[in-house]
């Protein structure tokens, strides 16, 4: 068991092209960090390189205080369960399990108590001399994960483990990939697409896109604190909804309500605004006397009961945002198809007991102390302390840069090295 | 559907004993001289009248120095070592072609195939002098040499096919698991390649088994001779006696090793070996 960081990991591929982008990134000890974002964000990849399966073109990787960019996968004592399992076709479940023992000489005796005790564990007693291909996907999505515990590496790497099983089976093994993972309590890195396995497991969550790292925090404070628009539209389901609005005065003006800008957003002119759908409410189910709310009247188009809560969509004028952060999301997520894609609707998460209808106008309320305040600029968020750390952040990157000019001849150099790397 | 299902079956039927005929007549009709008597080879019956296993004990008269044995020894020894140095060989370069990116891959294949397409009357004449000049000339390694040549290019396409059928994630899989590169290849690429291999090993086999150019060119008497060669030198029983019944007998047991090896290997030709490997 050790911790894992990663300090200013670069990949670079041969045509030039980079799919991480000076990632820094530190893992604890025991940690369950999940790297989640849209399709071709870098989270594979990055996790490769953590396994040793794809070199690093720029940056430095320790594994338990131990640089280890030039080790090869077997001497770095990780385990990796891979999205599409690779079980080894021509052994039996037992000999899948053991491989990694009996390569590394461990005596037989010590192998098969191992491989049963992993077994006992994840079910597959029964299954030990059948070969891969008489198991189901979940049976066989077990025995990779089996493969990685038997060996009680250093670290966990999760590739996605749970993208080729059925939805309600999904939902049950990643209940089951919790609980192992406490038990054991290894670190383990876990890459998904999905935003709810990364709320569910993590311990903390990193968000990527385009191969840049975007925040990393615990998914609590992702959900609540997101620092741009991008983890905002990432986070949660259903997404935030984003209007554009003008702070003058104090006053914030949105497209269907006016109401005082927040006390801790020091900014004037265009904003992106963020509302969660269930900060929005039936405005007669509404908390009296709350201090920030806002009532406003809208067109419901569409109304979904869910039984616990009710989400209605509903229509306004003007205000639509289009930034290549949504639009990458849209794109990924399929939301594009979703109503909300549509532009000017919006998703309202309601009290079952709300008695507003489909197609007709409803007076709705939402809660102005919990709106997220973004720049139309670049996309971060507005918030003063975010704001502070932005700045920062911002000015890391800056001298990253400058020091990139100042001494072209060396990075053209480490460039050149990664771009030998066989692919 | 199921009245017309018998009448379909009559059609498969036809054609498949019209194949069968067409493609076996002429080896039922040497099985037929390889029995007849000399006196009556050219008596233009089918059956033959009176029977004799003559023709074939004729061949092994003499032990070593009968007509056949010598070379049917010759003929799967330099078989087999062909078969086995091409195969090795190929296996690494296949999976080298089939997993890294190296310079000059698209060379060793463009290469490879215009070897296999190379006339091969074209080669003979030179490696004659070249065999002779050589001490080559007359020996197990002198048809050898030629025989990988033109067998490895087959076996090196034929295994690239197979190689780059296995998912790559099994190797990375294994490398993860603490395997070297050389463990992964053998515990669990070539055992997944295997059907790839034995199809290449029965190419390679019947090539070497059945080649007559070289053999007749590059060797001079029974000490690397091959049985296709040594078929050609076959003389009557006196001046005036056509050897038609040896050749026939000959031809018919020289067919007898490569059903032999096509049915030992045509097992082990599973497909569908990595199946259950990925999801599924």
């Amino acid at each position: 068991m050790a911790d894992i960081k990663l300090h200013d990991i670069t990949k670079r591929y041969a045509d030039g092209t980079e799919a991480v982008k000076h990632m820094n990134l530190e893992i604890k000890d025991g940690e369950f960090m999940i790297l989640v974002g849209p399709s071709g964000c870098g989270k594979s990849t990055a996790l490769r390189m953590i396994a040793g399966l794809e070199d690093i073109s720029e940056g430095e990787l320790l594994i338990g205080d131990k640089v280890v960019n030039n080790l090869s996968p077997r001497d770095r004592d990780i385990a990796m369960v891979f999205q599409n399992y690779a079980l080894y076709p021509h052994m039996t479940v037992r000999d899948n399990m053991g491989f990694a023992l009996k390569l590394a000489k461990v005596d037989k005796t010590t192998i098969d108590t191992k491989v049963e005790d992993a077994a006992r564990i994840l079910d597959l007693s029964e299954h030990l001399d059948r070969k891969p291909s008489n198991l189901s996907g979940g049976q066989r999505q077990r025995v990779a994960m089996g493969r990685a515990i038997v060996r009680d590496p250093q670290a966990f790497l999760m590739d996605e483990p749970l993208s080729n099983l059925d939805a309600k089976l999904r939902v049950q093994t990643r209940t089951e990939v919790a609980r192992l993972q406490k038990d054991l309590s290894t670190t383990m890195v876990y890459v998904t697409h999905d935003q709810t396995e990364a709320m569910t497991l993590g311990d903390r969550v990193a968000v990527m896109r385009a191969g840049v790292l975007q925040q990393v925090d615990t998914p609590r404070a992702l959900y609540n604190d997101p620092v741009n628009i991008f983890v905002a539209g990432f986070i949660g389901s259903p997404a935030m909804n984003f209007f554009s609005g003008t702070i003058s005065g104090g006053r914030l003006k949105l497209p269907f309500a006016e109401l005082a800008a927040p006390m801790d957003v020091s900014h004037a002119g265009e904003v992106i605004v963020g509302i969660r759908p269930e900060d929005f409410e039936d405005a007669s189910l509404a908390p009296a006397n709350h201090p920030a709310g806002a009532k406003f009247e809208a067109p419901i188009e569409v109304l979904e009961s869910m039984g616990s809560e009710i989400y209605a969509y509903f229509s306004f004028q003007g205000g639509e945002v289009s930034s290549d952060e949504l639009a990458e999301l849209a794109r990924d997520s399929g939301i594009a198809e979703t109503p909300t894609g549509g532009g000017g609707l919006a998703v309202a998460r309601l009290n079952p007991e709300s008695e507003v209808q489909q197609g007709e106008r409803a007076k709705l309320w939402f809660d102005g102390a919990k709106l997220h305040l973004f720049d139309p600029s670049d996309g971060s968020s507005l918030k003063r302390g975010k704001q502070e750390q932005q700045a920062a952040a911002q000015a890391t990157a800056e001298a990253v840069a400058a020091e990139d000019a100042k001494d072209p001849p060396s990075r053209a150099a480490a460039g050149a090295d990664g771009t030998t790397a066989p692919e | 559907m199921q009245s017309r299902e018998p009448r379909a079956y009559a059609g498969w039927w036809l054609a498949l004993v019209a194949i069968l005929v067409y493609a076996l007549i002429p080896v039922v009709w040497l099985l037929s001289l390889s029995f007849k008597t000399p006196a009556t080879v050219s008596d233009k019956k089918f059956l033959p009248q009176d029977v004799t296993l003559d023709n074939y004990t004729t061949l092994f008269e003499g032990g070593l120095d009968s007509p056949l044995l010598r070379p049917l020894i010759n003929s799967v020894s330099i078989a087999l070592i062909a078969t086995v140095i091409a195969v090795t060989l190929a296996s690494f370069t296949a999976y080298a072609i089939a997993r890294l990116d190296f310079p000059g891959k698209t060379l060793i294949l463009a290469g490879a195939l215009a070897i296999a397409m190379f006339p091969q009357i074209s080669v003979v004449g030179p490696l004659f002098d070249m065999w002779r000049a050589l001490g080559l000339y007359d020996t197990y390694l002198g048809l050898i040499i030629p025989y990988l040549t033109f067998a490895l290019p087959l076996a090196i396409y034929t295994l690239v096919a197979f190689f780059r059928e296995i998912p790559w994630e099994l190797e990375q899989a294994a490398q993860v698991d603490g395997a070297t590169p050389w463990q992964a290849f053998r515990k669990v690429i070539l055992p997944l390649a295997t059907p790839g291999v034995f199809t290449a090993a029965i190419l390679v086999f019947i090539f070497a088994w059945n080649d007559f150019l070289f053999a007749i060119t590059l060797t001079s008497s029974d000490s690397a001779r091959t049985v296709p060669a040594a078929l050609a030198f076959f003389t009557g029983e006196s001046q005036f006696t056509a050897p038609t019944g040896n050749i026939a007998a000959a031809a018919v047991l020289v067919t007898i090793p490569i059903i032999v090896f096509v049915l030992i290997f045509q097992r082990r030709i599973v497909a569908g070996l990595t199946a259950g490997a990925v999801k599924g």
